[in-house]
């Protein structure tokens, strides 16, 4: 498969792409923002996607989805990101369908239809601290009943405290197990807290939640498998979205270099911005083709996507950190003012950069991969 | 199986008979290079029968057409040829400046007798050519060229003189860019091709800080040029010039300016050491040659998807700056890491286990990735006002 999307891809992004910037431009967000919205996503913006069949786009055509794949998904994603959309695609759409499907059983035909039909929003309950240690998990789910009983603390659960399921990782006695902890569970507690980017992520705590044996995802002890599709498809998902809010960035410090005008030139004349301006045209291409390789190979069911996932992660994160920190200082003083929208992306990129790892996080993994 | 699929079959089983057992082990020298031209030596026998072999079946240039001793080959296939070639190692046949650069200008450029009278030495590695393109007063501004061809009615007579002609003292023939009117700038050079054996042309090698000297200056004295000797057309070589600079960058995007693409880490953790952890024994060492294995991986990436949309007609025409300049400049990097993880015995200069200072002399060499063919500051500036379209650029 070459490395660009093919004719049916680049009708889905003519379609998708005039719908995000149309229905949910980054003026959406503001409103949501100013008007101290608790859901931390438009309800009826999602039921608009859920028209379109966005989030059931991975979800296997069996479980009523589309059964597309993740360069597909992707081309979502960057609209996302170019837009700053708040959605719970990502974690939903993308993260939870990837676990669910790969471990079948009941719970993928529970979940898989509902997510299509836009029905269930689902949070992943993946950390337990301020960074990303999916391999030092901490809670617990010890035999009690016919089921498990869940203790432990998760953090960075986006959408967790309005998510109709969750899935969380824990520590049973022979790996780790994936459990879909319904909204109602007695003993979960959600405390949302506004992030930087104006998402809402929740603190989850689990005290002694009781579930149910057919809870598991997958099989028990055997969550390592699903897990790394999970971190696998939302890590790719994430560098998409980064590579959106790049781009994004770019685009409009681009345009705003041909406008603004200081000593009698448009600011674009000189060479100490073209310059590093065109340098970050090169990291963001990079970017993009990097993080269409790693869609590529997830698609495929390639070996190599796990090196290639991280490696995304942690390109799209530095592309798109030079995009926001250059955008900002290339706007000057009206870079640094709220009214402005490159501020906003500054924010989005920082909370994309950490979520499932951030860049250093993956470099680290990247040496792991390499026996080094 | 699909034709390709077919295509594979056929290209594995055929390079398995062809390719000698010695060109499948990676090359350690500038001898193990294969060159051709009238002056070549071959290393070996088996640089000559893969040589040979290749050249029977048009796999030296397999995207030209037969006519012109290529295999005739869709990119789809060539892309399949040099993956197969890949995956059993093989060695290029035959690498030169006439398959790189000459042989793409006259396919674009040349008349029909040109080509096959040019391309088929080229394919079959009989003709080894230089370049005369940079003057010492003219390197980033190329187009202030002052080497003049005086009209002489059925040849010109060239004076002036070239510098970084790359293997000018090896080289059979030239293809150099030579003024032909003064009064006009860019419509005022003509792309014309000499043999290196014409009276009057003579050659300098330069010593480079990497005690090298693959760089020559070359000057010319009355060199006579018959008028039929050159591309494109009269007075319009600045055309030809600026797409075979394209190629270039095209070329050296396509997969040599980032280095052979391995983990660094991986190599250096072997010589190096590593921790109870497994991981290398120097902590910012490691973190830094992490970041750039990031960098290189996703580099590769880049270079495949600039390949598959340059092939197909996608890509940006300016995009192979931005190739250039981003490899170029990752290369360079992973020279500075080579020396710092090579540590003292990195900086020795001709011992035997060093390879007569292969380390620091690819180090050195590399600061040179960013200067020819287009300097890196020249790149910013293509792709600021092409791709990005800033104004005044």
């Amino acid at each position: 498969m070459p490395l660009y999307h093919n004719d049916d891809q680049a009708m889905l992004k003519d379609s998708v792409a005039p719908f995000v910037a149309e229905q949910a431009p980054v003026s959406h967000l503001r409103k949501l923002r100013d008007s101290a919205d608790a859901t931390g996503f438009s309800r009826d913006l999602w039921a608009q996607f859920t028209e379109m069949g966005l989030p059931g786009m991975l979800v296997p055509e069996a479980h009523g989805g589309l059964g597309m794949g993740h360069m597909e998904a992707g081309i979502v994603l960057e609209e996302i990101g170019r837009n700053l959309t708040p959605s719970p695609f990502l974690s939903t759409g993308v993260g939870a369908v990837a676990a669910l499907a790969k471990a079948g059983g009941t719970q993928a035909g529970r979940w898989l239809p509902a997510i299509a039909s836009g029905e269930a929003i689902v949070a992943l309950a993946i950390d337990e601290g301020a960074k990303h240690r999916p391999d030092r998990i901490a809670t617990t789910a010890t035999r009690a009943g016919n089921g498990f009983r869940l203790d432990g603390k998760k953090s960075f659960v986006l959408h967790g405290h309005v998510a109709d399921m969750s899935i969380v990782a824990a520590k049973t006695d022979g790996g780790i197990t994936l459990f879909a902890v319904p909204k109602d569970a007695t003993g979960v507690t959600a405390d949302p807290r506004r992030l930087v980017d104006s998402s809402l992520a929740s603190h989850v705590t689990l005290d002694g939640v009781e579930v149910d044996a057919d809870a598991v995802i997958g099989e028990v002890d055997a969550g390592g498998d699903i897990l790394d599709a999970l971190l696998a498809a939302t890590r790719t998902g994430a560098a998409a979205e980064m590579v959106g809010v790049g781009q994004g960035a770019m685009d409009m410090t681009v345009n705003y270099l041909k406008e603004r005008k200081q000593f009698g030139k448009l600011i674009g004349e000189f060479q100490g911005l073209q310059h590093r301006a065109a340098h970050l045209y090169g990291e963001m291409e990079v970017a993009r083709a990097t993080v269409m390789k790693a869609q590529l190979l997830l698609d495929e069911g390639n070996e190599g996507a796990k090196l290639m996932v991280s490696v995304a992660k942690a390109k799209a994160g530095r592309a798109a950190n030079l995009a926001v920190r250059e955008g900002v200082q290339m706007h000057g003083g009206i870079g640094m003012t709220d009214e402005y929208d490159i501020g906003l992306y500054m924010k989005r990129d920082r909370a994309l950069a950490e979520y499932m790892g951030d860049v250093h996080y993956h470099i680290d993994q990247v040496a792991r991969m390499n026996g080094y | 199986m699909s034709e390709l699929d077919a295509f594979r079959t056929e290209v594995r089983e055929w390079l398995e008979a062809n390719c000698p057992p010695e060109m499948r082990e990676p090359i350690r020298d500038e001898d193990d290079v294969c060159w051709g031209g009238r002056k070549f030596k071959f290393k070996n026998d088996a640089q000559k029968q893969w040589l040979d072999a290749c050249v029977s079946k048009g796999y030296t240039v397999p995207d030209w057409p037969k006519a012109y001793g290529g295999a005739g080959l869709t990119p789809e296939q060539t892309k399949i040829l040099k993956q197969e070639m890949k995956r059993i190692k093989a060695r290029s046949p035959l690498d030169s400046f006439g398959i790189w650069m000459l042989g793409p200008a006259l396919l674009q450029f040349g008349t029909e007798e040109q080509k096959v009278h040019y391309l088929n030495p080229i394919a079959r590695g009989e003709i080894r050519w230089c370049q005369g393109y940079s003057e010492p007063g003219s390197g980033s501004d190329l187009v202030s060229l002052q080497t003049f061809g005086e009209d002489k009615g059925d040849h010109w007579v060239v004076n002036g003189s070239k510098i970084w002609t790359s293997y000018a003292d090896k080289a059979d023939w030239i293809f150099c860019l030579v003024r032909t009117d003064k009064a006009n700038k860019y419509q005022g050079i003509t792309f014309m091709l000499f043999d290196m054996e014409s009276k009057g042309v003579t050659t300098k090698p330069i010593l480079l800080i990497s005690g090298n000297s693959p760089f020559c200056e070359t000057f010319f004295d009355d060199v006579e040029v018959p008028k039929t000797q050159f591309v494109g057309e009269i007075n319009r070589g600045w055309d030809v010039a600026k797409y075979l600079l394209g190629h270039e960058r095209e070329m050296i995007s396509g997969g040599g300016a980032g280095g052979d693409m391995v983990s660094i880490g991986g190599a250096f953790a072997k010589a190096f050491g590593k921790n109870e952890a497994g991981e290398l024994d120097d902590p910012i060492l490691r973190a830094e040659m992490a970041a750039f294995d990031v960098d290189v991986f996703a580099y590769r990436a880049m270079g495949e998807r600039f390949m598959d949309m340059w092939k197909t007609g996608r890509a940006h025409p300016a995009s192979s700056n931005m190739m250039k300049y981003v490899g170029t400049e990752l290369n360079k990097r992973r020279h500075e890491l080579v020396m710092s993880g090579g540590g003292s015995e990195a900086l020795e200069w001709d011992s035997e286990e060093t390879k007569g200072g292969a380390r620091a002399r690819g180090w050195l060499r590399t600061k040179a990735n960013s200067i020819e063919g287009g300097t890196s500051e020249v790149m910013l500036n293509v792709i600021a006002k092409r791709i990005l379209d800033l104004p005044g650029a």
